[in-house]
């Protein structure tokens, strides 16, 4: 059946279309509504947005493929994305990781055994500094032990995606101002072992004036 | 030693909702803004934002006044401003924090360097996940048309200002320049052949200016208190300025702190950090995300020369040296973000390295042979290691493919990647040697020492 979004997401793309001088700038943000309303991006989506931005459906699917969040597949109704990068695991993002396999009955990639839940691995999510952290749907849940990601997990099969984020969903969290005062640990003397390092020249900056993947 | 220090850029962060107009009005946010617009010329702001010295905060460390000074639109271009808010090198997650708490920072520096640079639209890149803090951003950005700070007549002033939150949708990749004005574009997340650079043919085929979220957040800051005079705040000749420094990983408290620039890596996890976790020491850390090679505490600096610029160390730990752009550099890594990964003695380095480097398998766009096969062939090797089918020649070998792909690609992922896989060698050779005659030591994973931990966070 062909595809066709709401009269509602219909005039939020008129709107969308103004920001830019070039319609198919408009196409991430296009997908985005569809996948809101379909839940992912099917055969039929990537038609219907190849003739309404004037494009290729090669062109369409070419960008649907390349990034990680347009799904290529149907998922369950809560997707749970478990962030596995350093900062994560270092503290403990594997365990989390395990655990929800352990709950779900199925490793990251596949569906739960109840159906209701999708569970992913992530790299990283920019929230190194309330390690571990899982995503689900559109938000973090943060500085996590495994106590509190099964109340998150339960609340959600009960209650909802709705309910759990606005029980258990992080923000950024402003750290503590700094005291000042002098450096609470002296340095201390080289190790025996230390190594002594060769001053190196300073190597050519290869980012220099394009700004970095930041 | 550091001193206690006036937040700047962190300054409302601590204010109830912060992130409602309101609130961040009465803590002064727009103030600077209305005055920029209506009793300030263009070429004057520019003149303060190039004498602050402030380096990108995005990672190169380019310096932004240079960067603007780079645009010479014909009369017939449209300029535009792009902010870089696809925050995702690992170990980094700073700018979420000027997003979700104080948007309207990011959004009053949006005001005045579009009217510096002559832009009259600013696209705000925001990374696919990050949807809560591009929600707050849109809500702030509408809050501010309604008040009439942005739209056709801010604050009163014949400058049209426009700013659009445009999502991404997952892809490391987005936050080279290029690969974000493609991604802008509605194209896959490839970076462009430089040149030309944005500033000469950007988004839409037109100059663009593309700056990191940090950096236009501290331009009201900038203009508040003149360039010279927020230059000197930092410590270093040529950085100035305070900055956003984050530390992760095995410290008693991570979080993200306003500092000087200059502060010593010693003191970002001693004093800011807390320390490591109880009873543990400090092994290694990764600077400034995941791309800038590794530093080792053990390691002192050895500049005896009066003219290297690192003299002034010499004989201490690498990790004493100010955190700048330059001496970063003179000490063979970068500064990067200024986000740190700090790893306890429990870490086996190769397996915190194979963590790595799948990321960067992950994220290579593809686009260049070196880079597409050189991060799998890293992984591969690694995943050798860490299994036990090492060879001691791997060790080399991993060497050799970061080799070549250093400078040989469209953008400088490669190079990222390649730096800290060379850098983690260098200065753990002897651990890759062990793991590749023995594999890892058993019952090794990188999170074991926390698992403690675990069931204890609050």
């Amino acid at each position: 059946m062909a595809f066709a979004l709401t009269p509602e997401r219909e005039r939020e793309v008129e709107s969308i279309l103004t920001r830019y001088p070039d319609s198919r700038a408009a196409l991430l943000p296009v997908l985005w509504l569809c996948q809101q309303q379909n839940g992912w991006i099917s055969q039929e989506v990537v038609d219907y947005v190849a003739q309404r931005l004037d494009l290729s459906t090669a062109t369409v699917k070419g960008v649907v493929t390349f990034y990680t969040m347009f799904f290529e597949a149907p998922v369950a109704e809560n997707v749970v994305w478990v962030c596995r990068t350093l900062s994560c695991d270092l503290r403990g993002g594997k365990a989390i990781q395990e655990h929800l396999e352990q709950r779900f009955g199925c490793t990251a990639g596949h569906n739960s055994k109840d159906g209701k839940f999708t569970l992913l691995k992530a790299e990283c999510l920019a929230a190194c500094g309330q390690a571990p952290m899982v995503q689900i749907n559109e938000r973090y849940y943060e500085s996590l032990d495994i106590e509190t990601l099964d109340r998150i997990i339960d609340l959600h099969a009960a209650e909802g995606a709705e309910a759990a984020a606005a029980k258990f969903a992080t923000q950024a969290v402003p750290s503590p101002v700094h005291p000042g005062g002098p450096s609470s640990v002296p340095p201390p003397a080289p190790s025996p072992e230390a190594v002594r390092v060769a001053s190196q020249p300073p190597p050519a900056d290869p980012k220099a004036g394009q700004g970095g993947a930041s | 030693m550091t001193s206690p220090q006036k937040p700047l850029l962190t300054s409302r962060y601590g204010i109830a909702e912060s992130w409602k107009l309101e609130n961040a009005e009465r803590a002064g946010a727009y103030r600077i803004a209305r005055n920029a617009l209506q009793n300030t010329e263009p070429a004057q702001l520019k003149e303060e934002v190039k004498k602050a010295n402030i380096r990108g905060r995005g990672g190169a460390g380019f310096p932004a006044g240079v960067k603007w000074g780079f645009l010479s639109p014909n009369d017939d271009e449209v300029v535009y401003l792009v902010v870089n808010a696809d925050e995702s090198e690992p170990g980094t997650f700073k700018d979420r924090t000027i997003m979700e708490l104080d948007p309207h920072r990011l959004i009053e520096g949006c005001i005045i360097s579009s009217f510096a640079i002559g832009a009259h639209v600013t696209y705000i890149y925001v990374r696919g996940e990050l949807s809560f803090s591009a929600a707050r951003l849109q809500d702030a950005v509408d809050e501010a048309r309604a008040a009439g700070y942005l739209g056709e007549r801010p604050f009163g002033v014949e400058h049209p200002v426009e700013v659009h939150i445009h999502l991404g949708a997952g892809a490391y990749i987005c936050g080279e320049e290029t690969a974000l004005l493609n991604s802008l574009e509605g194209r896959r997340g490839e970076p462009r052949l430089k040149p030309p650079f944005p500033a000469i043919k950007g988004v839409f085929g037109m100059p663009t200016i593309v700056n990191n979220v940090e950096t236009i957040a501290a331009v009201p800051d900038i203009i508040e208190m003149g360039g010279e005079a927020w230059a000197s705040l930092g410590r270093l000749p040529g950085d100035g300025g305070v900055r956003l420094y984050g530390v992760s990983g095995h410290v008693k408290a991570p979080g993200v702190y306003e500092a000087p620039v200059g502060i010593t890596m010693r003191e970002l996890i001693y004093d800011y950090g807390g320390g490591m976790l109880e009873g543990r020491e400090l092994k290694a850390v990764v600077p400034g995300g995941s791309s800038t090679p590794v530093l080792d505490p053990r390691r002192i600096v050895d500049a005896p020369a009066e003219d290297h610029p690192l003299h002034a160390w010499h004989g201490k730990s690498e990790i004493d040296v100010p955190m700048g752009v330059d001496t970063y550099r003179a000490l063979g890594t970068m500064l990067g973000t200024c986000c740190a990964i700090v790893m306890d003695d429990t870490v086996n380095m190769v397996d915190a390295c194979r963590n790595l480097m799948r990321f960067y398998k992950h994220e290579s766009c593809g686009q260049c042979t070196p880079c597409r096969e050189g991060c799998g062939w890293l992984v591969d090797v690694l995943d050798n290691l860490c299994t036990g089918r090492g060879k001691p020649g791997d060790v080399d070998l991993l060497v050799d493919i970061s080799n070549n792909m250093m400078g040989n690609t469209i953008c400088a992922f490669a190079d990222g990647t390649a730096m800290p896989m060379l850098g983690m060698v260098q200065k753990f050779r002897e651990e890759f040697m062990e793991v590749a005659n023995k594999g890892l030591p058993s019952g090794t994973r990188h999170d074991l020492s926390v698992q403690s931990l675990i069931g204890s966070v609050a």
